[in-house]
C-alpha cells in the first residue's frame, strides 16, 4: 500500500449528502477482475452525457478540477454496498484524501486499505472548507497525518480523528495482511481450542 | 461476570488476539463468497504465493450477475461469463465448494448460507457483500467486508476489527394486518435515517420481532445497513431451532442438542446496557413505501411526501429536491396511485419462500394490470421448487407475471434485469439508489404485498385494500 503523510492539494467539491457506492461506481462496472482501470467510470452516471461525452456541468470535468487529490463531498459519505470498487475508482481517479462530516463503515475501512484518506472534520469546518473551495477552485489544503491536521485558508486549522492503527498503517505503508500473519500461532491455538 | 448483550458474548467468543490501542483479531466461522467482489482477492493470495486456510470455513455461490431468464440461461456479457469462470476456477484451485450457475444448490449468497443451515446461531459469518447483516437473524455475528478483507479472511480466516457500539432498536406490540417485517425496517429507516446506526451493531428486541418466523427475522436484519449498522441481530429462540433443525450443515443428534444448549445461552443478560435504544410501537405501523433516493426517505403509503420547505437544514433540503428531480415526482404530494411501470418481488430482503406466499395471496384470481411488467425472481433453486410444489408459479403465471430462475436480478441490475430510464418499479429489495435498478430507473421499495398490489392495480396502492376485499 502506497504510504500517506502530509498532501497539499486544490480539491473537488462535492455538496451532496449520501452519496452512495452506486453513485461513486454504477453496479455494472463491478465484472471486473481487476482493480486497476476504474477512474474513468467514477461518478459515471452524473460525469457522462447520454451520448458518452462528459457533462460539463458535473464538477469531475471541470478545468479546476484536474489534478486535485482531495474530494469535498457531503455528509455520510460512502454508504449503500461493500464494493472495494467505490475506493478503487476514487484512487483511480487521483484521489488521496476525502474531507466528509462523516463516512459510511464499510467504506471508510476499504479506503484506509488503499492508502485513501477518510478526513472527518465538524459540519462547521466543512462549511468553512466547503465554501473556500467553492470560492475559489485553487484554494490548497494541506491534510497532516502525523499531527492528524487539516490547515488552509490561512488560518484554518483542525483536527481530524483516525485510530491508531490504520494512522500506522498509512504513514509506513503497512500492509494488513502482513501483520495478521504475524499472529499465525496464536490464530493455530485459538482454533485447536476450539475443535 | 459482567451482563453481557448478545453481540458481546458472540464478540468476546472469537476474539483470538487484543492488543492495546490495535484492532481486535476476530476468528471467522463462516466466509461466504460470489463472483463480484473475490477476483481480485484470489489475484492477491496468488501473488503471494498463499493458500486458503480454512476452505472448509469457505462457500462459493453465483448470483449477482447470473442470468434469471428461464429461456435463454445465457450469461448476458463476457464480462460477466469471465467473473463466473474465474469464480469458478479459483474455487477448485484452491478447493472451495462452489455452486455453481445450474447446480441445485445455487441461489442468492444471503438465501443460501441459512437454507442449507451454514448460518447458525454465535458464528461470526462474513461476506465481501454489504447484505451479510441478514445472518444476524440467527443470533450470529454477520457483516459485510471488503475485497482487501476477504482476502485477509481466505488468507488467515480472521479479520481485523475495531469494536463496534451496540443499538437496541425495540419493537413492542403487534403488527396490524398488512404490515410486515419489511414495514418494520422501512420504518426504522425513515426514524433515523440512512446514517442513523452508523458504527453500531442492531439487536433488535421486543415482542414483535419474538413474533417473526425467520423469513421476516431476515427481511429485517437485512436491511440493518440501510440504517448504516454494521450488523443487526436478533437472539435465537425455539423459531431459530425449529428452522434450522434437519438442514443439510446443521449438526445432527446429540451434536445438535449439544448446539442449542450452548445456542440458548446467546440471549443479551439482565442488566446489559446499550450504547443507545431506539424504541418503535408494532402497533402503530402501517405498510411503508420509499419515494426518494435512499432507503430513509420513506413513509406509510397513504401519507404524503415532505414539502420542500419542511427542510430546515438546507443541504438536506437540496438532497430532497434533487432527490424528487430524479424522481420526477412533485413534493408534498400524495405517492398512492402513481403509475408503475414495472414491479419486482424478489433480492436476499424479500425473495424467501413466505415472501412469495405473501405475493401468491395479492395475486391469486387476479391479473396483472396492462403495461406493467412483473418479474418474480425466487432467491435460490430450493425455495423455486418449494413454490412449484404449493402451485404458486402458477398463480403468478396466471395472473400474468414473469416467473424467473434464481438470482440477484433487478435489485443490482448486472445480470440484464434492469429498468429503462424514466421508468417506475415497486420492488420489494434494498436500495432505491439513483441508477440502483437501471440507469435513470426509479425505484419505490416495499414489502411483497405493495409490490403484489401495484402490480394488480398499476399504480402505488395500499395492500390492504385487495386483501379485504
Ligand atoms: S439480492 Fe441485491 S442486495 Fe442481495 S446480495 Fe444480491 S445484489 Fe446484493
Amino acid at each position: 500500500m502506497a504510504k500517506f503523510t502530509t498532501l497539499t492539494s486544490h480539491a473537488v467539491p462535492l455538496p451532496a449528502d449520501n452519496v452512495d457506492t452506486d453513485q461513486i461506481i454504477p453496479a455494472r462496472f463491478l465484472k471486473v477482475t481487476d482493480k486497476h482501470g476504474l477512474g474513468d467510470s467514477l461518478f459515471c452516471d452524473w460525469r457522462y452525457l447520454k451520448d458518452g461525452s462528459p457533462n460539463p456541468d458535473f464538477v469531475l470535468n471541470e478545468p479546476a478540477s484536474q489534478g486535485a487529490q482531495i474530494l469535498i463531498a457531503g455528509d455520510n459519505f460512502g454508504s449503500g454496498s461493500s464494493r472495494e470498487h467505490a475506493p478503487w475508482a476514487l484512487v483511480g481517479w487521483g484521489f488521496r484524501a476525502i474531507i466528509s462530516t462523516s463516512f459510511a463503515d464499510i467504506f471508510k475501512s476499504n479506503s484506509l486499505k488503499n492508502g485513501l484518506l477518510p478526513v472527518e472534520v465538524s459540519p462547521e469546518v466543512h462549511r468553512q472548507l466547503m465554501q473556500a473551495v467553492n470560492l475559489d477552485r485553487t484554494t490548497k489544503i494541506t491534510i497532516d497525518l502525523p499531527t492528524q491536521s487539516v490547515t488552509g485558508l490561512g488560518s484554518l486549522e483542525a483536527t481530524f480523528p483516525i485510530d491508531e492503527f490504520s494512522k500506522h498503517c498509512l504513514l509506513e505503508g503497512i500492509d494488513q495482511l502482513g501483520y495478521l500473519f504475524s499472529f499465525d500461532e496464536q490464530i493455530t491455538n485459538y482454533e485447536q481450542q476450539r475443535t | 461476570m459482567e451482563p453481557r448483550t448478545l453481540f458481546q458474548k458472540v464478540w468476546d467468543d472469537h476474539v483470538v488476539v487484543q492488543e492495546p490501542n490495535r484492532p481486535a483479531i476476530l476468528y471467522i466461522d463462516l466466509h461466504l463468497i460470489h463472483e463480484v467482489t473475490s477476483p481480485q482477492a484470489f489475484t492477491g493470495l496468488r501473488e503471494r504465493g498463499i493458500k486458503v486456510r480454512r476452505p472448509d470455513k469457505t462457500i462459493a455461490t453465483m448470483d449477482h450477475s447470473t442470468p434469471t431468464d428461464p429461456r435463454a440461461l445465457m450469461v448476458i456479457d463476457d464480462q460477466a461469463k469471465v467473473q463466473l469462470a474465474m469464480l469458478e476456477s479459483n474455487c477448485e484451485e484452491f478447493g472451495i465448494t462452489c455452486y455453481p450457475l445450474g447446480d441445485s444448490r445455487n441461489g442468492i449468497v444471503h438465501v443460501i448460507g441459512p437454507e442449507r443451515g451454514f448460518t447458525q446461531p454465535g458464528k461470526t459469518i462474513v461476506c465481501g457483500d454489504s447484505h451479510t447483516s441478514t445472518h444476524g437473524a440467527f443470533g450470529a455475528l454477520a457483516f459485510g467486508i471488503g475485497t482487501s478483507e476477504v482476502e485477509h479472511v481466505l488468507a488467515t480466516q480472521c479479520l481485523l476489527q475495531r469494536k463496534p457500539k451496540t443499538l437496541e432498536v425495540r419493537i413492542d406490540g403487534k403488527l396490524m394486518p398488512g404490515v410486515t417485517a419489511k414495514d418494520i425496517i422501512l420504518a426504522l429507516c425513515a426514524k433515523i435515517g440512512t446514517g442513523g446506526a452508523t458504527g453500531h451493531v442492531i439487536e433488535y428486541t421486543g415482542s414483535a420481532i419474538e413474533r417473526l418466523d425467520m423469513d421476516g427475522r431476515m427481511t429485517v436484519c437485512n436491511m440493518s445497513i440501510e440504517a448504516g449498522a454494521r450488523a443487526g441481530m436478533i437472539a435465537p429462540d425455539e423459531t431459530t431451532f425449529g428452522y434450522l433443525v434437519g438442514r443439510e450443515f446443521a449438526p445432527k443428534g446429540a451434536d445438535w442438542d449439544a448446539a442449542v444448549e450452548r445456542w440458548k445461552q446467546l440471549r443479551t443478560d439482565e442488566g446489559a446496557s446499550y450504547d443507545k435504544t431506539v424504541t418503535i410501537d408494532a402497533h402503530t405501523l402501517e405498510p411503508m413505501i420509499t419515494f426518494g433516493t435512499n432507503p430513509g426517505m420513506g413513509m406509510q403509503i397513504n401519507e404524503s411526501m415532505p414539502t420542500a420547505d419542511s427542510f430546515d437544514d438546507g443541504s438536506q433540503k437540496a438532497a430532497y429536491e434533487k432527490a424528487m428531480r430524479y424522481m420526477g415526482l412533485e413534493p408534498g404530494r400524495p405517492l398512492s396511485g402513481q403509475k408503475v411501470d414495472v414491479v419486482f418481488i424478489g433480492s436476499c430482503t424479500n425473495s424467501r419462500i413466505s415472501d412469495l406466499r405473501m405475493a401468491a395471496g395479492v395475486f391469486s384470481g387476479r391479473k396483472v394490470a396492462e403495461g406493467v411488467r412483473t418479474l418474480i425472481v425466487p432467491g435460490s433453486h430450493d425455495i423455486k421448487k418449494q413454490a412449484e410444489a404449493e402451485g404458486l408459479d402458477r398463480i403468478f403465471k396466471e395472473a400474468g407475471a414473469e416467473w424467473r430462475e434464481p438470482g440477484c436480478s433487478m435489485c443490482i441490475a448486472m445480470n440484464g434485469d434492469n429498468l429503462e430510464p424514466g421508468q417506475y418499479a415497486v420492488s420489494t429489495s434494498n436500495r432505491n439508489f439513483e441508477g440502483r435498478q437501471g440507469k435513470g430507473g426509479r425505484t419505490f421499495l416495499a414489502s411483497p404485498l405493495t409490490a403484489a398490489a401495484a402490480a394488480i392495480t398499476g399504480q402505488v396502492t395500499d395492500p390492504r385494500s385487495l386483501l379485504l376485499s
